[in-house]
């Protein structure tokens, strides 16, 4: 997502919900909604993490203000 | 170990609930199924690694006595080039219905390609020899870097790289690449006293549980489609099963039975549409089996692969910067694990500058699946070798220079997150005074190596129903396969919070119809998960009961507390019931009480583990014998420690496999040559000593009793503590997995 | 479709008869004939002991035996180790350690080492490591296996 934010790794943006810092994403960097959005839902393989902690994977999730959000590739995994 | 005082139930050792079904032979496992009227269907697989498919006869097969039905690929409806979450990631439909059967093209020597339901499975074998399939042999590409090529033959014609949002012009057989980027990596290694550069190759691996895939299902005249099977996740294979027949959900029925194994390579699903097709086709329910020789050839194991890691420090030991270069092999579709693998390979430690590159590369063998922790091990092999190598040349003690530059809470993962409370420093802090560690190390040839690793966990969403018995005990109703004794570890938070014993809990694992929503058994989540949908079914009914003896006192419910297994008033009445007498009383007080938990937790702990072992190398065999392992983990809170000890054991053995024997070896064909478990060598009890497994408990907030995942991170430091045993023992590092006689034999220059 | 032969045998003490064709192995008899699916299978070409029973007091792979060989013989499987009231020691000291997790490589297991027992009562590790070498078990790394034979010889 580098690219679309002209190479800032970080990027500071108003919004109370997941779904609301994605459209302010979008408003300031287009393209950064079809990345992460697909319809009115977290795009599938897209993984977001509030303050270090990995989240259920919802636009509706809450933000609180100075929260920090990273959207990273889901992993999955094995165990026995 | 930390044994907690202020739990009654939890960290305790009861017998675990399914153990005597399974100690008699009693447990029904998948291919233990059997109903009336029962076809046997067997997989035809194409003999060629890659091949375009020209035509497929069947009708020799179909003529055979016995033979009730053929399906190939044209069974499938058509598949769109669609991505869909499917319990196990993200996964494109059309990549996930290819791998049911092979449409155009064979990718890989096992790829099935038809399937035969007959009246016995000797039948159906021998109608499989009778399909003819015209191929057109294709040039493989098998190996990672070989695919990378820009002449190497090309598996899809439709993948172009993708690069951080970038689609390429030209075909290729990479299908992706990510990176991550943290700090400024050139001045981080200016900074550097010293610098290593290592190059590492790692084989490609199978999960090897004991039980192969298997499947029975039944299409009703209505549409009503039921699968019986073995599966790490009943949910997941409805859903996969739905997408790929374009059935509703509505319309399938899953019924986990006992499942023998797993470690991630029973989520995807192989033959459960194949056994769907047939039933369908035949109006009978039909039951596919694979052999073991399908298992490995047509069943994802996890990649082989191509990894750099660089790493600069300063004298002190402080790690200044590192770079890793990560090509996985994906097998014939994309969707290698090298995403976990970039995120995970720094993350025991705190270091400003960071840059890791992932590809995802697809190749002629059989589409990866996930293996635990899958990703991490690969990755850890590469890293945990350079840091090693750098203690070396400085002269730290090596558990004191992952001390130096431990991860905590508050540091940030190269990845961007900052890590919540992680227990890292305490399972080095443990390794460094356990007495293995203190032990004296001298003799000829014998050496001893230590490392690290991380895995996340995963949380998502799980389901409980809990109903209480008029005998004050309680039925619970779960959806998490039990592959490992999560059914105890389960029960026991529920019994926890109603404080009763665990053996007044009779937990049960029902089908997709019966219990709501729950993700696989896999990802660490099941006690972490499903034990917190308990822990919250529990609390329901807790709420519940306490409605109940209020109304049975005439007093407010707020006037009502439950303690040491006692509801008593508070305030004005003395008045006392134990739970077990207020069971006996619900169908006065309002009738049956039934609790529910639904949670889908955000909190999932990372684990972090770090593995001491003692290796002796024979000089003329070049074989290594591992002496002494003990492997010391964060598991926040073992609520079972012997299943927590046992997941730690296998998962440390099963490295010890990956590092010394294990590998798909193939011939230049693309044919793998050890498709047995007599060539595939997985370790036997005589190939190992005991494996002391010490259990730290670092609670995780994010969990009423602070339980982290335990399954997955014992396999990711065992590679690289091996070569650093021998390192230590012969003073060579290996850098290619596995370290096989054969390989050590080389390195010592005697081969 | 193959002539099935009529077949004789013991098994876990009890007279029993089956028909079966000459190609069926003993596992597929116990399994889908006798419907006795305590055994079972993990290879089919006798490399990972999950399929263990013991045949006139010998321990075989039930995947290498022929239906049809077990002729006037004795079969003794997981099913009938246990009494009806209670169960054996070696089943007890498998749950009493924890020796199992899936659990599909136990029945197996505990074949082989009442087979074991049966011939030397007192194992050392080493003993036990290396009669247990031909059954397979992927998920416990036999820690616990191996602690719960040596528990299961002291208390018997
Ligand atoms: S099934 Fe008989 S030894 Fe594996
Ligand atoms: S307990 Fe799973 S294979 Fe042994």
């Amino acid at each position: 997502m580098r690219n679309l934010t002209g190479g800032e790794e970080s990027v500071t943006v108003p919004g109370a919900t997941v779904r609301e810092v994605i459209d302010n994403l979008e408003n300031r960097y287009p393209g950064m909604k079809a990345r992460l959005r697909e319809g009115d839902r977290l795009k599938p393989g897209v993984a977001v993490y509030i303050n270090g902690l990995l989240t259920r994977g919802s636009i509706l999730e809450r933000v609180d203000a100075d929260a920090e959000i990273h959207f990273l590739p889901a992993i999955s995994g094995g165990t026995t | 170990m930390t044994e907690n005082k202020e739990y009654k139930v939890v960290g305790t050792r009861p017998i675990r609930h399914d153990g005597v079904d399974k100690v008699t032979g009693r447990a029904l496992y998948g291919a233990d199924f059997q109903i009336a009227g029962l076809l046997h269907g067997r997989v035809l697989r194409s003999p060629h690694a890659h091949a375009r498919i020209l035509s497929i006869d069947t009708s020799r097969a179909e003529a055979l006595p016995g033979v009730k039905g053929v399906v190939t690929a044209a069974d499938l409806p058509t598949a769109e080039d669609r991505i869909a979450d499917l319990g196990e990631g993200a996964v494109n439909l059309k990549y996930l219905c290819d791998n049911i059967f092979a449409s155009d093209k064979a990718l890989y020597k096992g790829h099935a390609v038809a399937a035969v339901a007959a009246t016995n499975p000797h039948i159906a074998e021998e109608a499989c020899t009778l399909i003819d399939v015209e191929y057109e042999v294709l040039p493989p590409v098998l190996e990672v870097r070989q695919a990378m090529e820009p002449d190497a033959p090309l598996l899809h014609e439709n993948i172009k790289t993708t690069s951080m949002g970038e689609t390429a012009e030209e075909p290729s057989n990479v299908a992706s690449h990510i990176q991550h980027k943290l700090g400024d990596p050139e001045k981080g290694f200016a900074e550097a006293d010293i610098v290593i550069e290592r190059d590492f190759v790692t084989g490609t691996v199978h999960q090897g549980y004991i039980e192969p895939h298997n499947a029975t299902a039944h299409f009703n005249q209505d549409g009503q489609l039921t699968i019986w099977c073995s599966t790490q996740g009943a949910f997941t294979v409805r859903e996969q099963v739905a997408e790929i027949l374009q059935h509703p959900i509505s319309k399938i029925k899953v019924v986990p039975m006992e499942i023998g194994g797993g470690f991630g390579g029973k989520i995807s699903v192989y033959i459960k549409p194949v056994a769907a097709l047939l039933a369908k086709k035949t109006g009978k329910p039909v039951k596919v089996l694979m052999s073991r020789t399908d298992v490995f050839e047509g069943t994802g194991p996890t990649p082989a692969s191509y990894i750099r890691v660089k790493m600069g420090a300063t004298k002190a030991g402080k790690i200044t910067a590192a770079e890793a270069y990560l090509a996985f092999e994906a097998g014939a579709y994309p969707g290698s694990p090298v995403g976990p693998g970039a995120m995970c390979i720094f993350a025991p430690y705190n270091i400003e500058n960071v840059i890791i590159d992932g590809y995802d590369v697809v190749v002629n063998k059989p589409k990866t699946a996930p293996y635990r922790a899958p990703g991490a091990p690969n990755a850890a092999f590469g890293s945990e070798t350079v840091l090693d190598e750098i203690a070396e040349e400085l002269g730290i003690d090596p558990l004191e220079i992952r001390l130096i530059n431990a991860a905590k809470e508050g540091d940030r993962r190269a990845d961007g997150p900052i890590h919540p409370r992680i227990g890292f420093i305490e399972t080095v802090e443990a390794a460094k005074s356990h007495p293995h560690y203190t032990a004296p190390n001298g003799k000829k040839h014998h050496g001893r190596g230590i490392a690290s690793g991380y895995w996340f966990n995963i949380g998502l969403e799980s389901s409980v129903t809990i109903n209480v018995n008029a005998d004050g005990t309680i039925n619970l109703i779960e959806g998490s396969t039990d592959i490992g004794g999560t059914r105890s570890s389960i029960a026991m938070q529920a019994a926890e919070v109603l404080d009763i014993p665990a053996e007044s809990v009779n937990p049960s694992v029902v089908d997709t119809n019966s219990v709501g929503y729950t993700a696989v058994t896999g990802g660490s989540r099941t006690t972490y998960a499903t034990g917190y949908a308990a822990y919250e079914a529990a609390q329901d009914v807790k709420r519940k009961m306490i409605e109940r003896a209020a109304k049975l006192w005439e007093v407010d419910e707020s006037n009502v507390q439950f303690a040491d297994g006692v509801f008593s008033s508070i305030n004005g009445k003395e008045e006392q019931i134990s739970f077990r007498d207020l069971c006996g009383r619900l169908g006065e007080t309002g009738g049956p009480v039934v609790g529910s938990g639904t949670v889908n937790p955000g909190g999932a702990g990372g684990a972090y583990a770090t593995h001491i072992v003692d290796v002796v190398v024979d000089e003329e065999t070049g074989k290594v014998e591992v002496l002494r392992y003990t492997a010391v983990q964060d598991a926040g809170k073992a609520i079972h420690p012997s299943y927590v000890e046992g997941q730690i054991q296998g998962g440390a053995v099963q490295g010890i496999g990956w590092a010394l024997n294990e590998e798909y070896i193939y011939n230049d064909e693309g044919e793998m040559t050890n498709a047995s478990f007599l060539d595939y060598r997985m370790p036997t009890c005589l190939d190992l000593p005991m494996i002391d497994a010490v259990i730290v408990e670092v609670p995780n907030p994010g969990h009423p009793y602070g339980v982290r995942g335990v399954g997955e991170v014992p396999i990711v430091p065992p590679m690289a503590a091996i070569a650093n045993a021998i390192y230590d023992a012969i003073g060579i590092r290996m850098t290619e997995l596995p370290m096989s006689p054969n390989r050590l034999l080389k390195a010592m220059g005697k081969i | 479709m193959a002539r099935k032969s009529h077949v004789q045998t013991t098994i876990n003490g009890e007279t029993v008869e089956f028909l079966c064709e000459s190609r069926q192995s003993l596992l597929e008899v116990l399994r889908d004939e006798l419907h006795l699916t305590g055994a079972k299978e993990g290879c089919n070409n006798g490399n990972c002991g999950a399929c263990s029973v013991i045949l006139d007091g010998r321990l075989v792979n039930s995947c290498l035996v022929l239906g049809v060989e077990t002729e006037g013989k004795s079969v003794e499987t997981i099913e009938g180790v246990a009494e009806p009231d209670k169960l054996h020691p070696i089943q007890d000291a498998f749950l009493e350690n924890a020796a199992l997790q899936c659990g599909i490589c136990t029945p197996g297991f505990i074949m082989s080492t009442k087979a074991l027992l049966d011939q030397n009562p007192n194992p050392t590790e080493h003993e036990i490591r290396y009669w247990l070498a031909g059954n397979l078990c992927r998920c416990t790394g036999y820690d616990k296996i191996v602690r719960a034979v040596q528990d299961a010889a002291e208390s018997m």
